[in-house]
């Protein structure tokens, strides 16, 4: 057991180290502004250009197909040079790795990996939410593609999407769980609507509905066969719900830095309640990355797509929400009408119990699915 | 598959160290025996606690293993690293092992500091009043897990540092944790320096030390959080109402389900804590540890709080072991320091504790 870096580790560190001193874009903090998202595309082909993205994916798909620990080090060091994180794909691409034909593996993950294709995930709905299996959207064949219609919402990046990973129904005379097929179907046709959501932040880059009326996507855009797709969702968001694959406590750690320094300027200036929240906050972030560590190294020996997920997103929720919680007790809410970043992260980390599933479903996962307790 | 993913075999060759936080084979067969002790010869019910044949049983089990033995010193080194003395802190607060090894083993680590002889018999440790630190006098000083120790160790001044004293140690009755007890020490005794010492401690050396005990303590309070998770879903399945298993409804299952996932925080920061003891600098491995003790006795806390309540009336009882892991866990937790006491550790290093630290 071993927490250190070997030598060709350090080395990566060294000379990530040094390219971060002149290529951090300095953006805002991370999802608290429009600025941050307007960025973030250009941060993404920055990183990648310079081979400090996907670092454990393979080389076929734009990868560097080292051993997962480098995304512990990206972290680490994007983190401590108060750097954007790395971006939030690998749900996206474990999805597609796991359950896409060869055909659409060539197609899609190099765009999706080098970051000149955005994309965004359509899958819950105005009707259904947690209960995703009863979604309503329908994908009907004509020709040799299908037609799709429906309203999908909470579209994360649909402004700037060029594809949108659709889970439609294609059988409604099968149980709802197996009459989902999932299509990877272009943004840029006549018939798809985009709106931008609002978020209690008031950024309106990051949200968004989606609505399909008779948009089409050839049927060779089908992941997997007919009946496939509640499968490939479950793949996807059970990475979705992973700090390793979200690269999060590099956006965390950069927060609770911040805060630190501020504290550290001006100690006096801070009470002691101020200070133990901001402390709660340090020691949930250590616990994250050394968390990650943890499951990273357990995908040494290959990758498992459990209910493991569901831990690590209620464990990465309590962190951003204390880090939430000292940045509003540290940087405070900005009443006097300046500086609201610190209202505006805190703002943002409520939704991390709710995304990707709510905390509500992942206790009930861990308990039926790891715990054993009985279904009622 | 088109693509190419690495398995172990082509990491080690292409690679060949890594950072792997995994558990080694031979620390995976460790915690195996361990385990295997614990759950042939530990209490299953409350009234095994008084099974003096059991207990006898246990003794001689664990000392035959030589865990106690770990932390000792083996050409300069200790025999085994923070990693494996955290294995069996860890599976022996599982199983609610009631015999020493905690005391014991940070003796042991004392005495291979100071360069003196591995003890002939059991000893143990003298915590100051409040068990937050190492003890510096006799009066007032309590010695921990001090079942069948004759002596227990604390720190004198000397030139340039610390020496070790020791001091006759004897259990008293009243005991919060049932399965280990601590022993307050007569006031009118006096330690006596401890012989053959060949070095003086530092209190770089007094630092690593105290990670160590926060590293064990820690690695104590996830066995107890595993312990007590699994002794509330086994009654969750069992005890019905409604007509129902109590575990199938989702306000029991959340319960359950938080105390899981506190544990599995505590048990990441437990594995660094163990890994640092004897891979980083004092000052950094103390840091890291604070860290973890802290997160661990918050959790450790809620994790059987909600199992009592999970057992509903029965969890309120002396005869249910829901209460003995509480209680197993407020000692681990208040040893060398607990939640409050080690966030301050983690404000000083980060350099934005106050003056006098925390009020």
């Amino acid at each position: 057991m071993d927490f250190g870096d070997a030598p060709d580790e350090a080395a990566f560190r060294t000379r990530l180290r040094a390219w971060l001193q002149d290529n951090n874009p300095r953006l805002p903090a991370s999802s608290t502004s429009d600025d941050y998202w307007a960025g973030a595309a250009a941060w993404h082909q920055s990183l990648y250009d310079a081979g400090f993205f996907a670092m454990s994916w393979p080389t076929e798909i734009g990868g560097q197909a080292l051993p997962t620990v480098y995304e512990v080090i990206l972290d680490d060091e994007l983190a401590a040079a108060g750097a954007p994180p790395r971006p939030s794909l690998g749900y996206l691409v474990q999805g597609i790795l796991e359950h896409g034909s060869e055909d659409i593996q060539r197609r899609f993950l190099p765009g999706i990996v080098n970051g000149r294709e955005r994309w965004c995930q359509g899958f819950s709905e105005p009707d259904a939410g947690s209960d995703l299996a009863s979604l309503r959207t329908r994908a009907e064949p004509d020709g040799d593609d299908y037609v799709i219609t429906g309203h999908k919402v909470w579209t994360s990046y649909s402004d700037v999407a060029d594809w949108c990973l659709v889970l439609a129904r294609t059988d409604t005379d099968v149980p709802k769980h197996k009459g989902l097929s999932a299509f990877v179907v272009s943004m840029h046709q006549p018939g798809i609507e985009q709106r931008p959501l609002r978020m209690i932040n008031g950024i309106t880059t990051e949200f968004g509905e989606v609505l399909f009326d008779g948009a089409r996507v050839p049927a060779a855009n089908m992941i997997g066969a007919p009946g496939d797709g509640w499968r490939l969702a479950m793949t996807v968001v059970s990475h979705e719900r992973e700090p390793g694959e979200l690269g999060y406590v590099a956006r965390y750690r950069k927060v609770v830095n911040q805060l630190a320094d501020r504290v550290r300027d001006d100690r006096a200036a801070f009470d002691d309640e101020q200070v133990r929240d901001l402390g709660w906050a340090m020691i949930e972030a250590e616990m994250l990355r050394l968390h990650v560590c943890r499951r990273l190294s357990d995908r040494l020996d290959g990758i498992s797509h459990g209910p493991e997920g569901s831990v690590d997103k209620l464990l990465m929720t309590s962190v951003e929400q204390a880090v939430g919680h000292a940045a509003l007790a540290v940087g405070g809410a900005g009443h006097d009408g300046g500086d609201d970043t610190w209202l505006n992260v805190y703002l943002y980390s409520r939704a991390q119990s709710v995304m990707g599933g709510t905390s509500q479903i992942q206790r009930n996962l861990v308990a039926t699915r790891i715990l054993g307790l009985p279904t009622s | 598959m088109w693509w190419r993913t690495l398995t172990s075999s082509g990491i080690a060759d292409e690679f060949g160290s890594l950072m792997d936080v995994r558990l080694s084979h031979e620390q995976s067969a460790l915690r195996d025996a361990a385990t295997q002790v614990v759950d042939r010869l530990g209490p299953r019910a409350v009234g095994q606690l008084a099974d003096d044949e059991r207990g006898t049983k246990l003794e001689a089990a664990v000392d035959a293993a030589g865990w106690r033995e770990l932390r000792t010193d083996a050409g300069g080194a200790p025999l085994a690293t923070g990693v494996e003395a955290a294995i069996i802190a860890e599976e022996l607060a599982r199983g609610l092992g009631d015999v020493p090894f905690l005391g014991p083993t940070l003796a042991a680590d004392l005495r291979r500091r100071a360069g003196a002889p591995p003890a002939t018999a059991l000893e143990t440790v003298v915590l100051a009043p409040g068990l937050a630190s190492l003890a510096t006098e006799v009066d007032g000083g309590l010695a921990i897990d001090a079942q069948g120790s004759a002596t227990a160790l604390l720190l004198v001044p000397v030139d340039g540092g610390h020496a070790l004293a020791a001091v006759d140690a004897k259990p008293s009755a009243v005991q919060v944790d049932l399965t280990r007890s601590v022993a307050a020490l007569d006031p009118a005794a006096t330690g006596e320096t401890l012989p053959g010492q060949t070095r003086v401690l530092t209190d770089d050396d007094v630092t690593a030390w105290t990670a160590l005990g926060l590293a064990l303590t820690t690695a104590e309070l996830v066995g107890t959080m595993r312990g007590a998770v699994d002794l509330g879903c086994e009654y969750a399945k069992e005890r019905r109402q409604y007509g129902s298993p109590i575990g199938s409804f989702q306000a029991v299952q959340h319960l359950l389900a938080d105390a899981f996932v506190a544990m599995e925080g505590s048990r990441s920061v437990a594995l660094h804590a163990a890994w640092a003891v004897d891979a980083l600098a004092p000052d950094d491995a103390l840091a890291g540890a604070a860290m973890a003790k802290a997160y661990s006795s918050r959790a450790a806390r809620m994790v059987c709080e909600t199992v009592i309540q999970v057992h509903g009336g029965i969890g309120n009882t002396w005869e249910c072991l829901a209460h003995v892991h509480l209680r197993r866990a407020l000692l681990s937790a208040d040893v060398l320091g607990g939640a409050g006491a080690n966030l301050d550790r983690v404000l000083a290093h980060a350099g934005i504790g106050g003056e006098r630290g925390l009020r």
